[in-house]
């Protein structure tokens, strides 16, 4: 549990993060979202205290983040940045083996660990552990990234704009990775963006930086339902709104039972995309078949139509 | 409010303490060539100006320990030269006993300590004050002027560099002469053959390797080897091509030295115009030939303008080191300042060296700033980066 | 998407082929080169026609290897010491403790190069006499120049999403220093020593009117005595050193750079 209390950073005159208080639950990924200069990637920035707070306390656990030097604090917990950072004059396994060799691992258990990543990350550990970073594409640079962030094992990562660079087709690859690498390990994930899709793709819970300011963290359907501020309401688009609500969840929440024709879909396809695929075929509904092939029932227009409408 | 240290202060302060307590400031010989006995400022000078020094330097010191604008600490440095050259040279004519011609005053590690401490202290103030390029030309005016007052008014007259000065006034002047006639002649000379060859580079590719590679090999030769390499086909050419000794070209002297500080200018002025029309944006190429330029046309109007920063930035290049180099051409008898700097080392008098060597250092770093400001007038925008 | 390994070597084999002739050249000049320093008399026959009937033609005030070597030692412990104080005072003023230094160092540097070499060897003879001290002092100055700006430039232009990865990481200021910036820098930082060393190997001839022994000596006797041989052999000398050891330096600068992706 990561608990945000009362944090303030100033730099002289200009306040960047104002008294902001929130509790990061463990295991879940949260997305810290505002515009450029609201104060988002300063607030991640002090919960590994690569910015120092002017005033407040960031818990870990219960420990106050600043019980141990700041490089000791920083070794425990994952750092990935847009545009990857990799060390030029280091190979993929050096880049990945950053920590546990700064921690002291013994080689073996390093080797293990880089081995294991470079697989988790699809990265076939012959080809790829002896390259340097300018012979990789930049999807590859930015798992290789990820990786290097994960290889000390942490329980929570901290991500800034860690799919900026990429092209919409990787990213939405990369974005799927991240969720399905999260769920395997377990890590508590912290999250700024300015992109909301993504905010509404990745998050459990979703925190609005406005001005230094929090102005609203909670799920992403109540910020939807109950914007807090008119900046909150801009920044997720009047228009937008339906489809918001049906991209937070998967088409398998949305199943009811009965049977459809045609082609089926999968049921962690979001809801929105379950939308898109009825309208474009011309269909009420769709048989929905769960990760293992089989039919789990089916989904309806009607039923989306429902979901995507404002809950009394 | 608090009161805040300036690091850079500190060790200014120091260098002042040093230079006032520990070391002396003007060494006293009983005629040209003998070893130095040192004296202290208070020694130096009159006891009223050896006590107001002292005081000064104290307060100076205080001041540029604290944090204060960059116009004070320049204030400040300007006054502490100002005082040190001026009584610099009463203590001149304090220590030389009345109508003796063969003492020697010249100023001691004492001196030059503290006037390093207040350059240094100037050097920050200007760097803090980022002034403008003219601003910076007007300080290099004034400062020279200053220099030019203190040596028309006789002040400096009892120091030792000025007697060696006022021995051979007719001297200097001939060399100075001749120093600034080969450095910026050899240089207006390889502007005229190195901008349309470096043009040519820039036009013919499979040129530009070969003249790089042969103009950098030229660099390796040491220029005292060059000079005297020189010498055999010149006097050659002076013997043998009717005509050419008439336009002075000889096997020694000047001739060979001009050449020499030609061939070593070609590389900077060469490898700076292609860099300089290699980085013209290809897009304002294009809108050129798109309104209908011609090849001509586009050169002068487009091109060249905007390659004329990193030119311009390969001429100061020439320019510092022709400066500096040309005192090697005393060697060959070329003439300069090198003509002082080595008689000095050949009669160890360093006052003598010291002529030569003062007036080569300021006018190589004039023309450093001169040319600077040029640079940057000609790139408002952007800074152009220094090559070759 | 991967890198093909099988393209990226054919362009690479291209310029491979005529690869062996600067080569090949390097070692003609370096053969030469020892060759004539070993046994120089073996060239008197080429020499001969440049010098007056009865002068020697081969320097004969002293062995030329040795004062090769003189020189080299000189140029080698000046650069040494350049080097130490050149790269640790970057070092010092890139730290938050030095920034205040950071631009008056730049100033300074600037200032610096102004200064003619020949002047900073001629004013340093009052202070230390003639000889080999007032030649190492200057070229230890003019040495610290190219290095200082070299290193300077190298270590605040290095990427910064790449010192945020490195901070956030975990690695200490020293760690930092140690393993991600200094490697970084180390191509840039070598450049400079490149053009110090190469200025230095030219300016040692100048010592010798200070009474250094360097192949400077060789020179001046020849300017001292009409003997074009002995400046053409002093100079070439000179000359073959700084290009070998320019080369050499290029080389290793260009693996460095490639070590380090840049």
């Amino acid at each position: 549990m990561i608990e945000i209390d009362g944090i303030t950073k100033r730099y002289g005159d200009n306040i960047v993060v104002n008294n902001v208080t929130m509790t990061i639950n463990p295991r879940t990924v949260t997305v810290i979202v505002g515009t450029s200069g609201s104060g988002k990637t300063t607030l991640l920035r002090m919960i590994n205290r690569l910015v120092e707070p002017t005033s407040g306390t960031i818990r870990l656990d219960g420990e106050d983040n600043r019980a141990v030097p700041g490089f000791e604090l920083r070794r425990r917990i994952g750092y990935a940045i847009q545009g990857h950072g990799l060390f030029p004059h280091r190979t993929v396994a050096e880049n990945i083996a950053t920590v546990p060799v700064l921690l002291g691992w013994e080689t073996g258990r390093i080797k293990a660990k880089v081995a294991e990543l470079l697989a988790l990350f699809q990265l076939d550990p012959e080809t790829f552990a002896d390259r340097f970073p300018h012979e990789l594409s930049g999807g590859q640079q930015q798992r290789v990234g990820v990786a290097r962030a994960l290889a000390a094992e942490p329980n929570v990562l901290l991500m800034d704009e860690p799919f900026g660079a990429l092209d919409p087709i990787i990213r939405a690859k990369a974005q799927e990775d991240l969720l399905a690498i999260q769920r395997l390990l377990g890590t508590t994930i912290i999250l700024v963006t300015h992109d909301m899709e993504e905010a509404f793709y990745l998050a459990d819970r979703i925190a609005v930086m406005d001005k230094g300011e929090l102005v609203q963290y909670g799920p992403p359907a109540e910020l939807v339902e109950r914007p807090a501020t008119d900046f909150v309401e801009t920044l997720i688009g009047a228009t937008e709104r339906p489809f918001r609500m049906l991209s937070i969840e998967t088409a398998g929440a949305a199943v009811e039972p009965g049977d459809a024709q045609g082609a089926a879909i999968a049921a962690a396809t979001t809801q929105r995309d379950a939308l898109a695929e009825l309208l474009w075929s011309g269909r009420d509904a769709a048989p929905i078949i769960g990760a293992d092939g089989q039919p789990i029932g089916r989904i309806t227009l009607d039923g989306l139509v429902r979901r995507a409408a404002r809950r009394r | 409010m608090r009161i805040r240290f300036d690091k850079l202060g500190v060790l200014i302060a120091i260098l002042l303490g040093l230079g006032t307590l520990l070391a002396p400031f003007a060494t006293f010989r009983a005629n040209r060539i003998v070893p130095g006995s040192p004296r202290s400022i208070l020694e130096s000078l009159p006891p009223i100006w050896g006590t107001a020094l002292l005081i000064a330097l104290g307060v100076a010191a205080v001041l540029a320990i604290l944090k204060t604008s960059a116009a004070a600490r320049l204030a400040v440095a300007a006054l502490g030269l100002l005082a040190l050259m001026l009584l610099i040279g009463t203590a001149g004519s304090f220590l030389t006993p009345e109508g003796n011609t063969y003492a020697r005053v010249s100023p001691a590690s004492g001196f030059w300590t503290l006037l390093f401490a207040f350059l240094l202290l100037a050097a920050d103030a200007i760097t803090r004050m980022k002034p403008k390029p003219t601003v910076r030309v007007l300080l290099l005016g004034v400062t020279l002027g200053a220099l030019a007052a203190i040596l028309a008014s006789g002040r400096w007259d009892a120091l030792s560099l000025l007697k060696e000065y006022s021995g051979r006034a007719d001297v200097f002047w001939n060399e100075a002469a001749k120093h600034v006639t080969l450095a910026i002649g050899s240089l207006v000379a390889a502007v005229v053959v190195g901008l349309p060859l470096g043009i040519l580079c820039h036009r013919v590719r499979p040129l530009r390797a070969g003249v790089l590679n042969v103009l950098n090999l030229i660099q390796t030769i040491p220029s005292i080897a060059l000079f005297g390499i020189l010498i055999a086909p010149l006097g050659w050419i002076a013997v043998n091509v009717p005509g050419a000794y008439a336009i002075g070209v000889r096997g020694i002297g000047a001739a060979p030295a001009f050449v020499a500080l030609f061939l070593y200018s070609l590389l900077p002025v060469v490898a700076n115009t292609v860099v300089g029309l290699a980085g013209v944006p290809r897009e304002a190429n294009e809108a050129a030939r798109g309104i209908g330029m011609t090849g001509a046309q586009r050169l002068l109007r487009v091109e060249f303008p905007l390659a004329l920063p990193v030119i311009l930035t390969g001429i100061r290049i020439v320019l510092v080191q022709n400066i500096g180099l040309a005192t090697i051409a005393a060697l060959i008898g070329g003439g300069g300042f090198g003509v002082f700097v080595f008689q000095g080392i050949g009669q160890t008098a360093m006052d003598l060296v010291l002529l030569g060597a003062v007036p080569t250092v300021l006018l190589a770093f004039a023309a450093a700033i001169i040319l600077d400001a040029l640079i940057e007038i000609n790139a408002p925008l952007n800074r152009a980066g220094r090559t070759a | 998407m991967t890198v093909s390994p099988t393209t990226a070597d054919r362009a690479a084999a291209r310029p491979r082929a005529r690869a062996w002739i600067p080569l090949a050249l390097r070692a003609l000049l370096l053969g030469t080169l020892l060759t004539f320093l070993v046994a120089p008399s073996i060239f008197e026959p080429i020499l001969k026609p440049l010098v007056q009937d009865n002068a020697p033609a081969i320097y004969n005030q002293g062995s030329l290897f040795t004062l090769t070597l003189l020189h080299l030692r000189i140029v080698a412990i000046a650069t040494t010491a350049a080097i130490l104080v050149a790269v640790t005072l970057a070092i010092l003023v890139t730290r938050p403790f030095g920034a205040e230094f950071l631009a008056l160092s730049r100033s300074l540097v600037n200032v610096g190069q102004t200064f003619p070499p020949v002047a900073v060897l001629a004013l340093s003879v009052p202070a230390l006499g003639f000889g080999e001290k007032p030649t190492l002092v200057a070229l230890f100055l003019y040495g610290l120049l190219p290095i200082f700006e070299n290193t300077l430039t190298a270590l605040t232009t290095l990427p910064p999403a790449v010192m945020e990865a490195a901070r956030g990481a975990g690695m200490t200021d020293r760690q930092r220093l140690f393993r991600v910036e200094l490697p970084l820098a180390a191509p840039v930082i070598l450049a400079g020593i490149r053009l110090s060393i190469t200025v230095s190997l030219a300016t040692a001839t100048i010592g010798s009117t200070v009474a250094a022994r360097t192949l400077g000596e060789v020179i001046i006797a020849g300017l001292q005595s009409n003997n074009l041989a002995f400046i053409l052999q002093g100079g070439l000398i000179v000359g073959a050193l700084a290009v070998l050891i320019y080369d050499g330096l290029s080389a290793l600068e260009a693996r460095l750079r490639r070590r380090a992706g840049l």
